[in-house]
């Protein structure tokens, strides 16, 4: 088999939709958070007021980018602390059909860490060491929050932006209540139920024993899973409710569902582009970015399928079979779906995946890899935009000392404090991927929890800590996670991948807030323009080369060159 | 002091909003409306659940479709894929052992002849479809063993493709527990 002209329309039809419903959808964030009135004003307000006054909020109040960032810290600490201790505890918590026990301290510290950061890095089996109570309660809970979160962090970057002399960037409490009650909650009701009508199971009845048709037994869990599904995929998440994710068929039961799930998770980030757009009031800015990463996003998608539907010539050579690479696949989605969602997952940062990536061919590999070490192929909720943001910053700095023009971007000029705290954010990620990275693969901790040998094997330690950097989530799942050492390492790694490039950018915002905005001139470089977009493309495609080239050449390059010279193994 | 207990409250207001009013009121809508998908297609035949229609189950007896080969051997509570990557010997032998079983089961069949998908692991272990070339290449043992013609199999495959959703996405493909319902009403499960 080779490409198929209906799998490649197919790939092209799904990034057309997301494009043509994330466009828009943007407008609507705008609105959202310029406070304008929404068709439904009369069911969102008084909502919106029943739950100012259960928190406890006073919603006139404005916050500079000091306290807002506060109040982000420490609701977050407080989720992450609540879900530790659910984690630890639902052994002995009601919901729990199938007696599922506590986490261990190391194993419920990565899953809080990994959940309250939109990473969704699961080191455990859902169907096996998650409750009920904690698929809810904890797990379903942060997919919304978690996501809300890096959605108003980028609506208050994106208020200093635009600021004129002015402190504020809004109230944290008020954004982020109206992130749930505007925008996930009702897309993630419908798309919820949707889900269950196509097959998803959402039920509180423990496993089923089924008496198989040869006359054996089967145990097939099952549980609450639309609700935490639409939420996975809408909230770039990824964490699923199985160990195999959106390859189980509970999760994802047909090629539709998968479509959807694709659409679900490229809808927000796809959108917050137009919100940028709107915000700048620069609809060219928006356009330059929206037709350079499709294109990155469709090279990235195409060069997987064109990989997988080639099959794995090993496989030719020693057994004679030849069709495409169907390891770790599933025969709905064929290799066109299947493609399409390893380039999505990891261009938006969900990180759920309908394939196991452990056993993609080589240099399929490289396209998740280098779209996490990227993170900005439209990027996760919020933060992909952040990233957007800050290599912009970087461009015009750049194009500023090229040139020889005080840099300048959307009216605001670029000087020193900017430019460290944007070069903070920019090293923060190359520095959390290869520095863990190098200690694992010298320690006998990081070393046994391979399951490959050679240099795939070095490839599951590099994807595991570069998923985790980028807040993807997901995995080359032959890596044993669950150990002291990776739940600790990469519990940590997401952590500082997650917050301290939000507090760069949140500084960043603050300072841009209190500049004037000077009118623009003949003498203005313009970011509007494909020739600005190209290097800005440049920029972070150097960046990133230089930096990774290294590891990527002894993993999936290597694997590639091995397998060419046709080598099994070591 | 004030952002200490807001924070506080906040976690516990969308706790309880997030993690149990909305799960809640989607299994509510959803099991009203969907009632035997929200609970996991389970198929039953003569009064017992026999299955899931999307969760493979293993199938060795030589009357009955077989699904894909299983890395977590069908464990419908423990999810999963082999997850060796493309030059690991290991997968060699899987994919070896996957080839010998069913060119031993199906006899007289050529390897050219024997698609990928029927001999690699799927993604979760629990794959319920096959290729429509997998489902065909089972058709003579099945007929011998079962006594059923091979005319009838093959229009039973026919009549269960589920082809391309909207002629773009996805493979064409037949549903495993699907067919081999058809055959246990034929010819009854012979335990």
């Amino acid at each position: 088999m080779r490409f198929t002209v209906a799998g490649s329309i197919g790939i092209l039809a799904i990034i057309a939709i997301i494009l043509g419903l994330g466009i828009p959808f943007g407008g609507y964030l705008y609105r959202v958070f310029t406070g304008g009135h929404s068709r439904f004003e009369a069911v969102f307000a008084p909502f919106e007021r029943l739950l100012y006054r259960l928190v406890g909020v006073n919603p006139s109040v404005q916050m500079d980018w000091k306290a807002y960032l506060r109040a982000l810290m420490l609701v977050n600490f407080m989720m992450m602390i609540f879900a530790y201790l659910i984690f630890r505890l639902q052994g002995i918590l009601p919901f729990n059909p199938d007696h599922i026990p506590g986490m261990s301290w190391d194993l419920a510290f990565n899953t809080a860490a990994s959940f309250i950061t939109n990473t969704n890095w699961q080191n455990y089996a859902g169907e096996q060491s998650m409750s009920y109570l904690g698929q809810m309660l904890a797990i379903t809970y942060l997919q919304f929050t978690s996501a809300a979160t890096g959605f108003v962090a980028a609506i208050a970057f994106l208020r200093g932006l635009v600021a004129h002399k002015s402190e504020s960037l809004g109230n944290f409490w008020v954004d982020l209540i109206k992130v749930h009650t505007r925008v996930l909650l009702p897309l993630a009701v419908v798309f919820a139920v949707v889900l269950v009508g196509l097959g998803v199971p959402q039920t509180l009845l423990g496993a089923q024993i089924a008496h198989t048709l040869q006359g054996s037994t089967q145990t097939i869990s099952r549980g609450p899973v639309a609700s935490l599904e639409a939420i996975k995929q809408l909230g770039t998440n990824g964490g699923g409710f199985f160990n195999a994710n959106s390859a189980h068929p509970f999760e994802d039961p047909t090629a539709l569902t998968s479509v959807l799930e694709m659409i679900a998770m490229g809808l927000i980030p796809t959108a917050l582009l137009a919100t940028f757009g709107k915000f700048i009031a620069n609809r060219r800015q928006a356009v330059v970015l929206y037709v350079l990463l499709t294109a990155l996003l469709i090279i990235g998608a195409f060069i997987v399928y064109a990989n997988e539907v080639g099959g794995n010539p090993l496989v030719h050579q020693a057994l004679g079979l030849s069709g495409p690479n169907m390891e770790g696949k599933e025969w709905r989605f064929g290799p066109a779906l299947s493609s399409a969602f390893v380039a999505m997952t990891t261009a938006f940062t969900t990180g759920a995946v309908n394939t196991m990536h452990d056993s993609l061919m080589p240099l399929s590999q490289l396209v998740p890899l280098l779209f996490m070490m990227f993170n900005l192929i439209f990027g996760g909720k919020g933060v992909g935009l952040l990233n957007i943001l800050m290599f912009l910053l970087i461009t015009v700095f750049l194009s500023g000392l090229m040139v020889g023009r005080t840099p300048e971007i959307f009216g605001k000029k670029i000087e020193a404090r900017e430019m460290k705290l944007a070069t903070v954010a920019m090293l923060v990620h190359p520095f959390l991927i290869l520095v863990p990275t190098a200690i694992a693969v010298v320690t006998k901790a990081g070393t046994s929890s391979m399951l490959n040998p050679g240099l795939h094997g070095f490839t599951e330690v590099l994807y595991a800590f570069t998923s985790a950097a980028a807040n993807n989530g997901s995995a080359f799942a032959g890596l044993n996670g669950n150990t002291v050492f990776y739940n600790l390492s990469l519990g940590i790694v997401m952590l500082l991948g997650r917050y301290v490039s939000i507090i760069a950018m949140f500084a960043i915002a603050g300072s841009l807030a209190k500049k004037a905005i000077i009118p623009q001139t003949s003498g203005t470089l313009r970011t509007d323009t494909f020739a600005f977009g190209s290097v800005f493309v440049a920029v972070f495609v150097i960046v990133g080369a230089l930096t990774f080239f290294p590891a990527l050449a002894i993993g999936p390059i290597g694997e590639q060159l091995q397998m060419m010279s046709h080598i099994v193994g070591h | 002091m004030v952002n200490f207990w807001r924070a506080l409250r906040f976690t516990i207001v969308f706790a309880v909003l997030l993690g149990f009013v909305y799960p809640l009121c989607v299994t509510g809508i959803g099991n009203l409306l969907f009632p035997y998908q929200a609970q996991g297609s389970m198929v039953t035949w003569r009064g017992r659940i026999v299955g899931s229609e999307l969760i493979a189950q293993m199938t060795t007896v030589p009357w009955l479709f077989h699904p894909r080969p299983s890395a977590v051997n069908y464990a419908a509570n423990n999810s999963g894929g082999s997850n060796l990557g493309p030059t690991n010997p290991a997968l060699i032998a899987e994919i070896h052992h996957n080839l010998q079983v069913v060119e031993r089961q199906n006899p007289g069949i050529a390897v050219s002849q024997i698609p990928t998908d029927m001999v690699e692991s799927s993604a979760s272990g629990l794959d319920p479809d096959i290729s429509l070339q997998d489902a065909f290449l089972q058709v003579p043992r099945i007929a011998r063993a079962s006594g059923l013609s091979p005319i009838y199999l093959r229009q039973l495959i026919t009549n269960s493709t589920t082809g391309r959703t909207l002629g773009i996405w996805g493979e064409p493909m037949v549903n495993v527990m699907q067919l081999n319902m058809a055959i246990v009403k034929q010819i009854g499960t012979r335990r």
